[in-house]
């Protein structure tokens, strides 16, 4: 990549994970090497045990891996001891779970606020942030409800806006539109591009075909390795990337 | 697709020539498939030469202007009201070479519905694109096209499916010849199990 080259948010160089040891040793990811630049958005899919869900908890520091190395923002996540880790996944990267993990005695206000009152923000300026979350989810109105008081579709905006609150640069999503409808699954995949056009690196684990093509690019993974990529052809910018431009 | 039905129902709209019929068809449905100026004045000659529309005479800038006829709305209402047929599926040439691919030796399968899957998906990058891209400066004879995206994105995901689903059997398959061949083994016989051994009949 030249220097005029996008700017690389996640880089995974060679990257294996290996569960167990000996004969009962499973390997969930292979060599693993991929990119993903500011602005890019990239979806990845595979059949069930193909190694997608390990490669998202790999890529964001959830997960070690066994061999290789994962850089976000150019800093190797190795090198980093647990509270670095933790602190760079509070500031830098965005987690969306299939099952939202949000907290239920926390309003959806304070549950996106959250990560950045851990990361010692001040109380006023974190909501602010919070507010400007949920708006760009469509759900500002909903700040001061208890998860008991919404829908899934609500709830898993509410996921989103948690994760792309502040100035998250990588977002990674586990299969995030799950449990909800179509409609509602597309308004996540909205919220994604959105956050990709305003020069975030997204990940996406899925596998529905429909989500993934709205990715600029869609890696297939297959025994822990990737096989194969697609890429949209009417985007120049990608064309420009690929050419090494 | 019933080239003949759509210059009708465009022309009940209002009357029209043939470039303009082309254009208006092409507007609709996003130039999806395009129609070949031929085409449109050999329909026109038919459905005159049916009484469905008739010459309304020129536009005095040389174009001919058809009107549709009273038989030509009825012909429309009909087209309208009857589903399309479904008991003659178009001849789909994925299957039919999924189809052979699975009955013949010596075929690497999955790579056939690996590399399909690719053009698939790429498609629907791009329908997906050209939909979102549709939607975000929307006018008003944009909600057809939008339609008609829909349905190519809807096709489209459905062939993924499918190809899904063609992998997952050509897997599973594999696994219980797998598992045959093993019990074979065990009885003293050694036999190898390819991967399309159960579909080669």
């Amino acid at each position: 990549m030249s220097v005029l080259g996008p700017q690389q948010v996640l880089e995974l160089a060679q990257v294996g994970r290996t569960f167990g040891e000996g004969a009962t040793a499973v390997a969930a990811l292979r060599g693993v090497d991929l990119t993903i630049c500011a602005g890019e958005f990239v979806a990845v899919m595979g059949p069930s045990g193909s190694g997608k869900s390990s490669l998202l908890a790999v890529a964001g520091g959830l997960d070690r891996p066994t061999s290789g190395a994962v850089f976000v923002e150019s800093t190797p996540l190795a090198g980093l001891g647990l509270n670095e880790l933790a602190r760079l996944r509070r500031r830098a990267v965005g987690y969306v779970f299939q099952d939202f993990n949000l907290v239920p005695t926390l309003t959806a206000g304070e549950n996106v606020a959250l990560p950045l009152e851990l990361d010692g923000t001040s109380a006023r300026k974190a909501h602010r942030q919070a507010a400007d979350a949920l708006r760009q989810v469509g759900i500002p109105e909903l700040a001061d409800r208890f998860m008991d008081q919404m829908s899934g579709g609500q709830q898993q905006r509410v996921a989103i806006a948690r994760a792309i609150v502040g100035q998250r640069r990588l977002i990674l999503a586990d299969e995030p539109t799950g449990a909800l409808d179509s409609t509602t699954g597309h308004g996540v995949m909205e919220v994604l591009r959105a956050r990709a056009d305003a020069g975030a690196a997204v990940m996406l684990v899925t596998h529905e075909a429909r989500h993934a093509a709205w990715a600029d690019r869609v890696v297939f993974l297959r025994d822990g390795r990737i096989i194969d990529q697609a890429a949209a052809m009417h985007d120049p910018t990608m064309l420009l990337t690929q050419a090494g431009l | 697709m019933s080239i003949r039905h759509s210059l009708l129902a465009l022309l009940q709209d209002q009357p029209r020539y043939g470039y303009q019929l082309r254009v208006e068809f092409e507007n609709r449905t996003g130039a999806t498939w395009p129609l070949n100026i031929g085409q449109v004045y050999t329909t026109l000659d038919r459905l005159e030469r049916d009484s469905l529309v008739a010459k309304e005479g020129d536009d005095g800038e040389g174009h001919v202007v058809y009107s549709i006829t009273a038989a030509g709305k009825a012909e429309v209402q009909s087209w309208f009201a009857a589903p399309v047929e479904r008991n003659n599926p178009p001849r789909n040439e994925l299957a039919i070479k999924l189809a052979l691919a699975v009955t013949l030796p010596g075929v690497d399968v999955q790579a056939i519905i690996q590399a399909q899957r690719v053009a698939s998906i790429r498609a629907l990058q791009d329908y997906t694109k050209a939909r979102r891209d549709t939607a975000a400066n929307q006018r008003a004879t944009d909600t057809a096209w939008l339609l008609v995206l829909d349905s190519l994105i809807f096709q489209t995901e459905a062939e993924v499916r499918w190809l899904d689903l063609c992998e997952a059997r050509m897997v599973q398959q594999a696994q219980a010849a797998a598992a045959g061949s093993a019990r074979k083994t065990s009885n003293g016989v050694t036999e190898d199990a390819p991967l399309n051994a159960d579909s080669r009949r």
